[in-house]
């Protein structure tokens, strides 16, 4: 993959972000006004296919936009070149999917309602 | 040399291909309407012969005498003493990011290696046996490459860059906004060359609109948004549109 073809999919990446960003933060603020509790907002996530997507998508999303962003960082700040520099930003990328696939599984796909 | 008058307290950067050698103070008779090329010229002619510089036409058009002014790049013939004197000392050293010569003079051959690796060199499309192809100097693309012909490739918007400065890949601001131009002049014939050139390695999409190099361009031109044209441009044809 090219330098420019990440570049394509870092403002791609943030593309699709963006909506989500508002949303997210959106709805946090809207959720904590009634004062509703962990349990109760589980009860609205677990086992929907909407959250599992909004999520879902968000966390691929982010993995791809901030894998290539640290790249850059390592490659200008750290002077990470080649193989390392490729293999650590694929590294920080399979880590955040992974933490976030964990948590999306954990907030909506389990315990179905 | 007479030390009376008024006096700037004058450190230069000395030395040469190894590393920055010492730094040398000089004193140095101040005048009016003086020029940093002026003080390096009394320097070099009065006090230290062995100083190296580099100059030409000081009048600001051949991008020659260019060199770091109290950690700022700029045109030395047309900056006046008196614009950058902090507390009545200036401090000299040569271009940042460009391997040294000796003393004030940068070695120019890896700005100018980046220009041909940016294909940002005219790709004839006719020859001198053909009519002289008509330009409308009012057509929108011919005004986009004017605005940025007058560079005069002094590499003061490549020393004042700091992506160059931490990406020894990065084209840079001149070669990328030549390839601008050329993108934009109907003349030339390699417009899918020059795309391919400024989305390579180090290309435009490593430019991250910091600005400097249109802040320090001692001829008022925009680097910045030539850049961000080429940016548009390879994210057209990333789409299978536009031209190239």
């Amino acid at each position: 993959m090219s330098e420019f073809h990440l570049y394509m999919a870092q403002r791609l990446s943030a593309l699709v972000m963006a909506p989500f960003v508002l949303v997210h933060i959106g709805v946090m603020i809207y959720a904590i006004q009634g004062g509703l509790s962990a349990a109760e907002i589980l009860g609205r996530t677990q086992g929907s296919v909407f959250w599992f997507l909004f999520y879902g998508m968000f966390v691929v999303a982010v993995s791809i936009h901030a894998a290539i962003g640290l790249r850059t960082i390592l490659s200008e700040w750290a002077g990470l070149r080649g193989s390392a520099l490729n293999i650590t930003a694929l590294a920080i990328g399979a880590i955040l999917f992974a933490m976030g696939a964990q948590a999306v599984y954990a907030v909506t796909a389990t315990g179905a309602a | 040399m007479s030390t009376k008058g008024p006096q700037v307290t004058v450190t230069v950067q000395r030395g040469g291909p190894e590393g920055p050698g010492r730094k040398q103070q000089f004193q140095v008779p101040a005048y009016g309407s003086q020029t940093v090329l002026d003080v390096v010229s009394w320097i070099q002619q009065n006090a230290d012969p062995t100083l190296t510089y580099r100059f030409a036409c000081r009048v600001g058009m051949c991008g020659s005498c260019a060199m770091m002014v109290n950690g700022v790049p700029r045109w030395t013939c047309r900056t006046h003493v008196s614009k950058v004197l902090q507390d009545g000392a200036m401090e000299l050293a040569p271009l940042r990011s460009l391997p040294v010569i000796k003393d004030l003079a940068a070695d120019m051959d890896p700005f100018f290696d980046k220009w041909v690796s940016a294909e940002a060199l005219h790709h004839p499309t006719a020859s001198r046996d053909d009519p002289i192809a008509p330009i409308d100097p009012d057509a929108p693309e011919r005004v986009t490459a004017s605005a940025g012909i007058e560079c005069i490739n002094c590499a003061v918007c490549y020393a004042a860059c700091d992506t160059v400065a931490n990406n020894p890949d990065y084209l840079g601001p001149a070669a990328l906004q030549r390839a601008w131009t050329l993108y934009n002049d109907s003349r030339d014939g390699a417009h899918g060359a020059i795309l391919d050139a400024v989305t390579g390695t180090g290309g435009c999409q490593s430019c991250h609109s910091m600005g400097s190099c249109t802040a320090y361009c001692p001829n008022g031109l925009d680097p910045l948004s030539a850049i961000a044209g080429l940016k548009r441009a390879a994210t057209r044809r990333f789409f299978g549109k536009g031209k190239g």
